[in-house]
This record gives C-alpha cells, structure tokens and sequence, in this order.
C-alpha cells in the first residue's frame, strides 16, 4: 500500500501537504484566507453580524419582550422605533439586537460537537483501515440515508424543544458529512511514509494521529468547520422558524421570521430585518470559509472541496 | 537527494490486468443495492425505537391531559406498544412491507390517504424544479466559463456564492416580499389548497415555492458545470479541436459539454437529495400541502404513524436516488467504468 503513495510523495501538491507546519498552521491557514479578496468580504460580513449580535443585548433601548406601540406599526409611529414593532407590538429594532446571540452560540456548539465527531471518526477509521473503518463508513452511510432536517425533526419530535437536544441533534446530524471528508482526507496523509514510519516506530496509534496526521489535515478540519458552522446556523434558525427551536416570547432571528409573516405587509420589517442579518450571516460564513478552501487547495479544487461538502458526498 | 529512478512523478500506476474484479457497475450494484436495503432497515429501527423507547410512553404525550385508563390502553394496543419492543418492531415492519402503514392519530384517516395526495403535490413542485435548476444551471455555466473572467462570469459566480449560502426560509420570505406581499403582487403568497384538489389544478401556487427552491438548487449546478468545462476547454484535445479550428459552438457543445454531463448529473442528483429534506422548510412557508409540511405538522401534533410512514419513505427515495445517480455517474465517465 506504500508503493502508490512513495510515487504521489514527489508530486508538488505532496510536498505542499507534508510541508505544512506544525505550530500556528491554523493562525496561517486563516492568514491565507484574509488575504484573499473573498475572505476578506467573508469576515467582514459575519463580524458586522457576530458585532449585531453581541454587542446588541448592551445597547440601551426598550426591552424586546414588552409592548412598545399597536402590532405592525410602521417605523414613523410614535413609540415604535427604528424598525416599527411586530405582531404583538413589540420593538423590532430591539427583538433583532437581542435576537442573535443565543442562535449563534448554540450554532458554535453544535459545530464543535459535528467537528470533532466527524473528524475523530473520520480519520481514526482511516488510520485504523480494515473492517473497523468499513463499520464506521457504513454507519456513517445510514445516518446519511435520513435527510439532515429530517432526522434533526425526529428527535426534536420526540423530546420536545430543549436547547440541549438542539445542539446534540444539529451536532449529530452534521457530524457524518464530516466524518466522510475528513475519511476521504486522512486516507492520502495515513499512507504516507512517514506516517507509516512512526507507526512502525511503535508510537500509540493516539500519538501519531495527533502529532503526525492531525497536522497535515488542517486546511480541510479549518473548511469543514467554517461550512459546518455556516449550516448548523441555518438549521438552527430554521428549526426556530418552524417553532422547535428557542421559545416565544425569547427574541430570536428564526422566530421573528416566522410570527411576522402575517404583517408583510404592514410592516415588512418585522421580517426583513431578522430575514436580512441571518442571510448577511450565513453568506458570510459560507465566502469565508470558501475563501479558506480556495487560499490553500488551489481555486478548481476550493470549488469542489466547498460543493461536496455542501451537498455532502464525495466521489468514491 | 538521490536521484529517483526511472518513474517520472507522473508516471501513471501500471494498470494490472486480468485481477479478477468484478465489471464496476456490476459491482456498485451487488455492492449498493444490499447495503441500501439494509440502510433503510436500520433507518427504520431507528425511527421505531426513537419514536417509541424515548418518550416514556408515547400514548400518554398523545393523549396528554385527556388520558383515561381505556383510551390509554386502546391507544397502545393500536400503537403496538403493548408488545415488547422488538415484536412491536417486526409487527410494525411486516405491515409496512405488505404495505399496511395504519392510521394518522391525529384525525384517524389512513395514512396512505393522509400522505398520498400531499406526496404527489411534493413530486411535482421536486420535478420541475430538478428540470428547470438543470436546464439553467448548465446553460449559464457553459455560458460563464465560455467566457471565462467576462461580465456575466463574474456576476453569476457572485450571485451564485450568494443564493447557496442563503437559508431557503430567508429566500422563501424574500419571494413571498417581492412577488407577493409588498413590491408586487403577483402570485399567492401561500399556496394552501382545498382538500380535494391537487397542485396542478392552481398551478399558479406552484410558481413561488418552485422559484424559491430554484434560487437555492441551481448555483450548485452552475458551478458544477462551469468548473468542468473550464477544465475541459483548457484540455489538450480541446487545443486540438481548436487548432483544427472547430467553431467555438461546436467545441464548446460537441467538445467540452459532454465531460460536463457527469459532474452534472452528480448534481441533478445532489439537488434531489437536498430536496427531499429542503421542501419541509419552504413548504411551510408557503403552507404548500406537501409532505414537507404534513411531516412538521406530524412532528407538531406527535402523529407517530405519520411520521414513520414519512422518514421511511423519505429514507428510501434518498437510497436509490443515491445508488441510481452513483450509477449514471459511472455509465457517463469512461475512465471510472473501465475494471480496475
């Protein structure tokens, strides 16, 4: 099995991948990416958001949960703020600042959770090989044969809407599509040499994957991340749209999206405004973590890293 | 560094003959059809066992505060939860295979009866949009990477980044504000239906659902499209084409899209199976009566008839569209179909 891989060692994406370093790789990898026009656009997107977000709640102004002027007042009414107030004639402009930040860190955790699952699967199954790693792929298989909302409804279905459930479910119904990439990018870096060398060494197989394969496969962990957090916000703000996520009357992107719907037209802002900071979000994530992909795999290969991993499926 | 011998570092692997291995699509289909089978198998156990171990007793958070000893016991007999787990499991999988699927517990109709319209009305809005995504998606990326870095490159590169990132529920509010409810008014904002009749009867409902969805689709598949031809026009054979000096219609049609065809249906593909869970979002938005929105309104009111029936179903359109896009990908690529 060295023999394919010695002849792939003298290639120059081989000696890209084995040169990459071992301390501050992921300071570089992001480093890469804000250099680049598309990163730079990214970043700035998701921290005018990340800012709305959690500078929002210190903003002085009227409270999001208490009545401020008549439902679907328009922004010129007396008392109804910026932004006008919604179906229960509460300030907008205050339910939009106090409305992201409990979704954006249930978000970051349900990432951690599919991240470190996923790749923790993936690459033990790809270093380990055999039947073992043929048992972790098709399980991962049959978790990817249920539709990830689908499977995320079912358990919320079954233990009700608690913000727990929500990051495990979410985290869990990511996890598999990460555990595919980080398979398919840890099987080159495990049949390299000097990963099959330190092995033979009779280093723990804990030990050389941390020290010897982890490091090599920064860039892909960094891209998953960055697409896996981009999605879990738009999973969580959807289940919050469909009424299973945070609870009313807790502000929340998701849920202002969906109890403003009959006041389009009176007041548009009461869904505009939530509907505009999450698509602001979740574009800039996702260019983000595309700049990242395109910065350190090259642009043809960025292209495809990001498309697989959005739809979830790599060839063979 | 010692000189290495002989192999050039793009030597290509000698091809071994003669190994004995199974013609690939004979053997992605000995190999995916069981695995499928099991796969929906398992997902089945999996939304028995989630549906019924989990709550404590599904029968009482059905019937909440109005639970009376008899309508508890009928309820549990009529769920199989009177049997052990196990039994409960295969007397619910037998049924389901001699194509039994129960009784919706929220309103005591079948659930074939309950599903079936509402799944005909989701096959549709899911074809037309497959059609009309793959229609526009490969023709603007031949388009953009025809020309390569021009206007409408740019543009459509952009735009596309921006509507795949975008969370369908935010593109759907944002359709139902343009063409709806705000700038004009042009289609129904929802695309609710009388019971009797199906989607084709209005399909001027259709028209926002479908859009909103096409927004979403059709940027994988532009990107997709264009990615492969810009790989194929920078070929080898494709300077030869042109040298010879074939028109640019013909090379770009007879020369560089048919390698596109295979990324292409790999996408048609991943866009069905985005689609199969990306309906129960949009859906809701237009309260479209689909199985989108019959399984959140399952999840809502706790019908576990319903929604079994629906993830089971959702389970098996999802494996064989896996399988069968898998083995189109393999008939439309030479290079893979060849035995190795």
């Amino acid at each position: 099995m060295a023999n394919a891989s010695s002849i792939d060692d003298l290639t120059p994406e081989g000696v890209n991948v084995t040169r990459a370093p071992r301390s501050g790789a992921v300071g570089r990898v992001l480093l890469a990416a804000l250099k680049t026009r598309r990163g730079k656009i990214g970043a700035t997107l998701a921290l005018i958001v990340l800012a709305i977000a959690f500078l929002g709640p210190l903003v002085p102004g009227p409270s999001p949960t208490a009545f401020a002027a008549p439902s679907f007042s328009k922004p010129g009414v007396p008392g109804a703020g910026l932004l006008g107030t919604d179906v229960l004639g509460r300030s907008v402009l205050a339910r939009v600042l106090n409305g992201g930040h409990t979704l954006i860190l249930l978000a970051l955790a349900s990432t951690a959770l599919a991240v470190g699952l996923g790749a923790l699967l993936g690459v033990f199954a790809a270093y380990r090989r055999g039947f073992l790693e043929g048992l972790l792929m098709r399980g991962v298989d049959v978790v990817l044969a249920i539709p990830q909302l689908v499977f995320v409804l079912l358990l919320m279905s079954v233990i009700g809407p608690k913000w727990w459930l929500l990051v495990l479910a979410v985290g869990l119904a990511q996890a598999p599509q990460t555990a595919r990439v980080m398979h398919a990018a840890a099987q080159s870096v495990c049949e390299r040499d000097f990963v099959q060398a330190v092995a033979v060494w009779g280093e723990p197989p804990r030990m050389v994957i941390r020290r010897h394969v982890l490091p090599n496969l920064t860039t892909p962990l960094m891209v998953e991340a960055g697409l896996r957090l981009s999605y879990s916000i738009i999973l969580i703000a959807g289940l919050s749209f469909l009424g299973l996520g945070t609870q009313p009357p807790a502000p929340d992107w998701g849920v202002m999206v969906n109890e403003n719907r009959l006041g389009l037209t009176s007041n548009p802002w009461g869904v505009l405004a939530p509907a505009i900071v999450l698509a602001v979000l979740a574009v800039g994530t996702n260019t983000f973590a595309d700049a990242v992909a395109r910065a350190n795999l090259g642009e043809m290969r960025g292209e495809e890293t990001v498309i697989a991993a959005a739809v979830t499926r790599e060839n063979e | 560094m010692s000189v290495s011998p002989v192999t050039a570092p793009s030597a290509p692997v000698p091809v071994r003959l003669g190994t004995g291995r199974a013609h690939p699509v004979r053997r992605l289909l000995l190999w995916r059809v069981p695995l499928g089978v099991l796969s929906v198998a398992l997902v089945s156990m999996f939304t028995y066992f989630a549906t019924r171990v989990l709550p404590g007793d599904a029968a009482s958070a059905i019937l909440g505060q109005h639970a009376t000893p008899a309508s508890l016991a009928r309820l549990r007999a009529q769920l199989g939860l009177d049997e052990s787990a196990i039994s409960g499991y295969l007397h619910w999988a037998g049924e389901f295979l001699s194509g039994t699927f129960g009784k919706s517990l929220s309103n005591g109709q079948s659930v074939t009866a309950e599903v079936m319209p509402h799944l005909v009305n989701s096959l549709v809005l899911v074809v037309v949009v497959a059609v009309f995504s793959t229609i526009l998606g490969v023709l603007a990326g031949v388009l953009a990477a025809y020309r390569r870095d021009g206007l409408f490159d740019d543009v459509g590169s952009v735009l596309s980044l921006v509507a795949s990132a975008l969370p369908e529920f935010v593109v759907g509010v944002f359709v139902v504000y343009v063409f709806a409810a705000g700038v004009f008014s042009w289609f129904p904002a929802v695309s609710i239906l009388p019971p009797n009749q199906r989607i084709w009867d209005q399909p001027e409902k259709l028209v926002l659902p479908a859009l909103t969805l096409l927004i979403v689709t059709t940027p994988y598949m532009f990107r997709m499209v264009r990615a492969a031809t810009i790989e194929a026009l920078n070929s080898d054979y494709a300077e030869v084409a042109r040298l010879k000096g074939a028109s640019p219609t013909r090379l770009l049609f007879c020369h560089a899209l048919p390698n596109a065809v295979a990324p292409a249906v790999q996408v048609s593909g991943l866009n069905l199976l985005y689609l199969a869970g990306g309906i129960v979002l949009v859906e809701t938005v237009f309260q479209f009566p689909g199985i989108g929105l019959t399984l959140v309104e399952a999840v809502r009111t706790r019908d576990v008839t319903v929604l079994q029936f629906i993830v089971v179903l959702l389970a098996i359109f999802y494996v064989s569209l896996n399988i069968v896009t898998d083995l189109i990908v393999l008939l439309t690529t030479p290079r893979r179909r060849a035995p190795r």
